[in-house]
């Protein structure tokens, strides 16, 4: 599915906090009634983790308060009414010549753009280019990998958009003084390794790496150990093992952001899942909302079940399509009764799928049973805190046994205690 | 209006496999196939009462117990009932069965809390209670020799013993007879042939893992190998003999293998299965009775949470511990 361009939203919701770190403040120029043009900033944080946020059309504020939000909480939000004119801020021009700029400089206008990790995490971009003081990063790890099934944008992009991620993974590469880029692609894309290979051909420094078609193959220390052969230590970050990795959408953002100056406002998302009349990959300004989303892709089938933010693996249900798209939506999935299966769970029979499934080589039911009753020093001996909870452990469970949900409270629990 | 629609919120993941226990029960009845069917062939009618009337029997008592009306249910009392009657001579009384199979429900596995819970493997807690309750029916020269293709023989009018009871005996088999089957045994044991094409089937769906049955038939072979004395021409054939001969195939790929009670960690469950084969050994070169898989699966049933315990499998990107 060919990535399209939606028609311009009526209405964005642009939440406040899209991204890991420090929720931004509206700027005080922002208030209900202000003009704003797109990819005018409209709010930002002073905290070191955390990304700008601007204006994804050009129109009115209309709201600045609490509005819902695909975390599940309702979450400060500017409101704009668009006035159709889709005019950019004048501020916003391409910058003269990139060549010339220092790693600090391209921080810095990474950070500007409010690029964030657009593979779903949000952890803002700069950050991840500016690594410790005595830390040397000598590969960046470009995720081509697609995070979850039934998401297709990571890979339109490649197939659309392949020059302007290796223009993107250049930079990167600049601004950590790093030496090496490989982007991770899975075999079963065989177009993208093809474009992404061409692509990469003049480049020594650069390759493309082919990997097994897997989920959670797209996971960080997955696709960094596949990649590289490293092994980040747990409870580790990429870094200590002299790694940086970003998305293939976030390579897209930093090229915009350092060639033509441009802010992240907008962003590839799959919409898709049985529930959806006509599924489609779509260019989605930030704070479009999920119902004229919806709506555009011929609406939900009426026996739609679930409404998911982000992949069938992790992503988050939501309890209706009134929630924006924000700077981390990978997709926007409908299920209907035929894959939502609400069976009630019956006790382990200890088959051990979870274990020989857990990338992380824990022992989910063992994790699961501690949490369920109550011993939760159990469970961090267990390395509950190891889990990155992607799912695997309750996908297959015969018993259908919620064990991700468990390890969940047993991690919240585990943290609870250590404050 | 679907708009308005309120939308099922959980945690994710959103998708599950469509694997349930109903389903990896009812694959296990599948794998056990080959052998029923072997059993049938070589033993005649008599298999076919033996093995309906315990299948009955733990499905009945199970749905009694938990006052459900669905016999199958989860599936799990019938591949106990099967597997009992598998390990049952030929023709034992049908009072032999029925009690058995019942025991192999109440005290295998509900006494314990029911499927999940119990900590032996049921239908060898059920041959352990025959065992010790009527020991002449179940053991001695008791074994009725096959007789293929024919159906309707009263296979009970003629018995011996089993190749394991003497050495003299063994020589009576060829390796290749043991493999298809063609020797006195329990019903089901004496197959290798049909046991691994059942075998097969459950690994390739994944429900049982190599490490049981690999490091089970391995240690039983090197161990007859090394320590039987060639008794049976060289010390390699020993070592298939023993193999072959007996519940070692049934035991290993079938009952080991019982998900419920064997260690849920790869390392634990290679342990749990070179344990299998080592108590085995011990009790059929050096032991009184002329069999050892039962309570070599058993005893090991027993230690199964230690060797969990022991055995948690380091995180990925995790350290050694330092001592």
């Amino acid at each position: 599915m060919a990535v399209n361009e939606m028609k311009l939203p009526e209405t964005v919701v642009i939440p406040l906090q899209q991204h890991i770190g420090a929720p931004c403040e509206p700027l005080e120029s922002i208030e209900v009634g202000s003009e704003v043009k797109k990819g005018q900033k409209i709010a930002e944080s002073s905290g070191f983790v955390s990304a700008p946020i601007h204006a994804s059309v050009s129109g009115k504020v209309t709201a600045i308060g609490p509005y819902n939000h695909p975390l599940g909480r309702p979450v400060e939000a500017i409101t704009i009414e668009s006035d159709g004119q889709d005019k950019w801020d004048e501020n916003i021009k391409a910058p003269e010549s990139h060549d010339n700029l220092s790693p600090e400089d391209l921080r810095k206008l990474v950070r500007e753009a409010g690029i964030v990790g657009l593979g779903g995490a949000t952890f803002p971009a700069h950050v991840k280019l500016s690594p410790p003081e005595g830390k040397k990063i000598d590969i960046v790890v470009i995720n081509g990998a697609e995070c979850e099934p039934y998401l297709t944008a990571d890979y339109r992009v490649m197939l659309e958009q392949a020059e302007k991620i290796v223009f993107g993974l250049k930079i990167m590469i600049k601004a950590l003084g790093a030496e090496k880029g490989v982007i991770g692609i899975e075999d079963n894309k065989a177009e993208a390794i093809k474009l992404m290979e061409e692509a990469v051909a003049e480049e020594d420094s650069l390759s493309v790496e082919k990997l097994h078609t897997k989920y959670p193959q797209g996971a960080e220390k997955m696709l960094i150990q596949v990649t590289t052969g490293r092994v980040v230590p747990a409870g580790g970050l990429p870094l200590e093992v002299g790694v940086v990795n970003h998305n293939v959408g976030t390579a897209i953002a930093i090229t915009d952001a350092v060639r033509e100056g441009k802010p992240l406002i907008e962003r590839v998302v799959t919409v898709t899942g049985a529930g959806i009349n006509n599924p489609a990959n779509l260019l989605l300004r930030v704070g479009t909302l999920v119902s004229e989303v919806v709506e555009h892709c011929g609406g939900l089938k009426e026996n739609t079940q679930k409404l998911i933010i982000g992949g069938p693996m992790m992503g988050l249900a939501q309890p209706s399509t009134d929630v924006p798209v924000i700077k981390g939506t990978s997709g926007i999935l409908a299920l209907t009764d035929q894959d939502v299966h609400l069976a009630e769970s019956s006790p382990c029979i200890r088959c051990a799928k979870c274990v020989d499934a857990c990338p992380v080589q824990l022992m989910p039911t063992s994790i699961a049973q501690a949490a369920e009753h109550d011993k939760f020093d159990k469970a961090e001996k267990l390395h509950a805190q190891d889990c990155f909870e992607c799912g695997c452990c309750a996908y297959v469970c015969p018993s259908k046994i919620p064990l991700t949900q468990w390890i969940r409270i047993a991690k919240a629990e585990i943290a609870k205690a250590k404050k | 209006m679907v708009m308005d629609k309120k939308m099922i919120v959980s945690s994710s993941p959103h998708i599950r496999t469509i694997e349930s226990v109903q389903s990896v029960m009812t694959d296990v009845l599948i794998a056990l196939f080959p052998v029923s069917l072997m059993a049938v062939l070589l033993f005649g009618y008599q298999a076919l009462i033996t093995m309906a009337l315990s299948v009955v029997t733990a499905m009945v008592v199970e749905a009694l117990w938990l006052r459900k009306r669905d016999l199958y249910s989860d599936g799990s009392a019938a591949v106990t009932g099967l597997l009992f009657a598998l390990v049952l001579p030929p023709a034992p009384p049908w009072w032999l069965i029925v009690f058995g199979s019942a025991s192999a429900i109440i005290i295998g596995k509900q006494v314990f809390g029911g499927i999940g819970y119990n900590i032996f493997n049921p239908a060898l807690v059920g041959r352990a209670v025959v065992l010790v309750s009527w020991g002449g029916h179940m053991a001695g020269n008791i074994w009725s020799p096959p007789q293929p293709f024919a159906f309707g023989t009263d296979v009970s009018a003629v018995t011996g013993a089993t190749a394991l009871a003497e050495p003299s005996e063994a020589m009576n088999y060829s390796l290749t007879q043991l493999f298809i089957g063609t020797v006195p045994g329990s019903l089901g044991e004496t197959s290798a042939l049909a046991l691994l094409i059942g075998g097969l089937w459950l690994l390739y769906r994944g429900h049982i893992d190599w490490r049981i049955p690999v490091g089970f038939i391995g240690t039983v072979f090197v161990m007859g190998a090394l320590f039987d004395g060639g008794f049976y021409s060289t010390h390699l054939a020993t070592g298939l003999f023993h193999v072959l001969a007996g519940g070692v195939m049934i035991g290993a790929l079938y009952m080991a293998t019982d998900m419920v009670s064997s260690p849920v960690t790869p390392r634990g469950r290679l342990i749990f299965g070179i344990g299998c084969g080592l108590i085995t050994m011990l009790i059929r070169i050096w032991g009184v009775l002329p069999e050892g898989v039962t309570y070599a699966i058993l005893l090991m049933n027993a230690v199964t949470p230690i060797i969990d315990n022991f055995t948690v499998p380091r995180q990925f990107g995790g350290v050694k511990k330092s001592a």
